[in-house]
């Protein structure tokens, strides 16, 4: 089982590899050169934002859950903290807390929506986000608050050419990876996210594991509120414009994450930030235009699930509960 | 006698609570503005709401074969687009644009279903693509910004209607439209491919042993969807004329109405009329919103709780059913 999970984990970061490679040579065709540190920075910084949302939206997905609300959290959140900071040094620990306790508040009344009231994972976080949303369009016109600028720092400052953002965001990665693999209520996830009926038949308090995950999903959203304030320096209401929730899921998805849940990790989703990352910075340095960006990342994520399922459909043959649908499958395309 | 039966399960299924919350928000109307529903204000309220029912119509047919459709915004945002770039302002190319638009809107939605059939990818990832590749590639298209114009024949659906009648004034013919299409819907939902479609969304293995082509069906529920948003295009162009942002976000507001018409994500419930219902319940609550002059930025946050009562509502009542676990036994709507 695990053998067979890390195979998809290394298909995923030979695929980034062959990015960084088709990419740097696209580049050096081009003159230019993908690996200075200028680009480098570029790409690294590219993935701390997206990375802390996808880390949280691993673990929601891995439970079969959804969680479109993040990008509304995010921008909450980072109003929250630069409105408590206030440009105030000594309130930056307060101001932090805050807005991760207003983001973890959040997903747990998303994790409480779908787990206790048995609403639809996709309604029940698109409803929050859309709570928020009436929320912050009316209470925020324009940005407001102050970010000190110690605070700021957590933008900005960088060792050698890796920018702390992605050192935090790595550090958290590392943390999930070691919560999914080494603590119980990593594996009740997969368990889960396999099949919710037959986790609770097992002992398993699905609602709990639900909870947790969508908690932790928030506060990652929180975290990335934060960086979003300590970036602009203000908190900004506009950031949810951006549909991070969607980049995060797009990210979940390429690094190998079955949507249907109980498959995947949190080192195939950093993979999966980081090929968006490159394939970004490539675009950039190639001025190829934004909008063919949308295109070729859209075309990209269909792409790569296509190729996923694939995989996906010789695999479940094999399990014993899959087999009837696996074979009927096949004999449906024959 | 079967006849009335099914017209009484209809009303104490899934259609009930929504019939019953047009009902409330229609009465709330009334008390804020009686003259609401004078002839021609009621008109113009219709007109404006049809292309929502349109839509949801069309996003009806792929829920409930249990698959997304989150392309149909930035499909209707293309098509308005794209009508006003080739026809820009020549009255003579306003009916060749138009099956232009048609085999596009085909094309669009031929395409989300081949790849979520053939290619096994998930309707989420298919379509969430598909909206990011539609979006950029209008914009690369036009470069940024709309160009061209529209044809005044071209806006006379979504504008205009029948004039002079007594008592209504106009019947608009978006009113025409809705009203023809929706009888249409309800006619194919009473067919052959309506009875399949319904099957192959409550238990796809069941369905396609019984020997449904259930690919085929999903496949022909998202060019309904892509066609649907194609008409909707038509009518929000003429009623709204060209900018950048038509469609944004309609997506999630015509899920939101679906659902909320008492329709199951994940397939295999609900009714075609209960789907239009919602939509024209959400656009009753928008129209409640500017008659108690309540500032249009609430408007999600409704939105947002509405739907979750909703849902958390309806699994309430599905988890009163006798045997909830297994999904092939309750095909009874009853």
């Amino acid at each position: 089982m695990s053998a067979r999970r890390l195979d998809t984990t290394a298909l995923i970061y030979l695929a980034l590899a062959g990015i960084v490679a088709l990419g740097g040579v696209a580049v050096a065709v081009r003159g230019g050169n993908l690996f200075s540190t200028a680009n480098l920075v570029d790409m690294l910084t590219r993935t701390s934002l997206t990375g802390f949302l996808a880390i949280g939206m691993t673990l929601v997905i891995l439970c079969r859950s959804l969680d479109l609300s993040v990008g509304y959290t995010a921008a909450l959140s980072s109003l929250v903290a630069a409105t408590t900071m206030d440009g105030d040094p000594d309130r930056i620990v307060l101001g932090a807390a805050a807005a991760l306790l207003i983001a973890g508040l959040i997903g747990a009344a998303n994790g409480a929506i779908v787990a206790f009231l048995g609403v639809n994972p996709f309604i029940a976080t698109l409803g929050v986000g859309l709570i928020i949303k009436g929320y912050l369009d009316t209470e925020y016109q324009g940005p407001a608050g102050l970010v000190p600028t110690a605070f700021q720092q957590f933008g900005y400052t960088r060792i050698a050419f890796v920018p702390v953002s992605t050192i935090v965001m790595l550090v958290l990665a590392a943390a999930g990876i070691w919560f999914l693999r080494s603590t119980r209520t990593g594996h009740h996830m997969y368990a889960v996210g396999g099949d919710s009926d037959i986790a609770r038949m097992s002992g398993v308090r699905t609602e709990r594991v639900l909870m947790c995950a969508h908690i932790l999903c928030g506060v990652l959203a929180g975290v990335a509120g934060l960086l979003l304030a300590a970036r602009f320096g203000t908190g900004s209401a506009e950031s949810y414009t951006n549909l991070y929730e969607l980049d995060a899921i797009a990210a979940v998805v390429l690094g190998g994450t079955l949507l249907l849940g109980g498959r995947g990790g949190v080192a195939g989703t950093v993979a999966g930030v980081a090929i968006l990352a490159v394939l970004d910075t490539v675009f950039n340095v190639m001025q190829v235009n934004p909008f063919a960006k949308d295109v070729l990342r859209g075309a990209i994520i269909i792409a790569a699930v296509a190729v996923y399922a694939r995989r996906q459909l010789s695999r479940t043959a094999r399990r014993p509960r899959f087999a009837d649908a696996g074979t009927a499958a096949e004999t449906g395309r024959s | 006698m079967s006849r009335l039966r099914t017209a009484a399960s209809a009303l104490s299924g899934g259609t009930g609570p929504v019939i019953a919350l047009l009902a409330l928000v229609f009465a709330a109307i009334a008390v804020a503005n009686p003259g609401f529903f004078e002839g021609p204000s009621l008109m113009a309220f219709l007109k404006q709401a049809a292309p929502l029912v349109i839509l949801a119509a069309g996003q009806y047919f792929v829920i409930v074969s249990g698959n997304f459709d989150l392309s149909v915004g930035a499909l209707v945002g293309a098509q308005v687009v794209i009508a006003a770039r080739l026809i820009d302002g020549e009255e003579s190319r306003t009916l060749p644009v138009l099956g232009v638009m048609l085999l596009f809107g085909l094309a669009v939605g031929l395409a989300n279903g081949l790849i979520t059939t053939a290619l096994k990818v998930q309707s989420f990832i298919t379509t969430l693509g598909m909206m990011l590749v539609l979006y950029g590639a209008i914009r690369l298209w036009t470069g940024g910004a709309p160009t061209g114009g529209l044809s005044e024949a071209f806006r006379g659906p979504g504008r205009r209607g029948i004039d002079g009648l007594p008592l209504i004034g106009q019947l608009p013919w978006a009113l025409l439209a809705m009203i023809g299409l929706g009888a249409a819907a309800v006619w194919l939902m009473r067919t052959r491919f309506g009875r399949i479609l319904v099957a192959t969304g409550d238990n796809d293995l069941a369905a396609e042993r019984s020997g449904a082509r259930i690919d085929t069906v999903r496949t022909a529920a998202f060019v309904l969807s892509g066609l649907s948003a194609t008409i909707a295009g038509v009518l929000i162009g003429g009623y709204a004329g060209v900018s950048a942002q038509v469609g944004e976000g309609m997506e999630f507001t015509v899920i939101t109405a679906v659902v909320l018409g008492g329709v199951v994500l994940g397939g295999g419930r609900g009714s075609v009329v209960a789907a239009m219902a919602g939509a024209l319940a959400i656009e009753a609550l928008f129209a409640l919103f500017n008659q108690l002059a309540l500032p249009s930025t609430l408007r999600p946050s409704v939105q947002g709780l509405i739907i979750i009562a909703a849902v958390a509502y309806a699994a309430k009542r599905s988890a009163r059913r006798p045997v909830p676990a297994i999904a092939t036994t309750t095909t009874d709507p009853s």
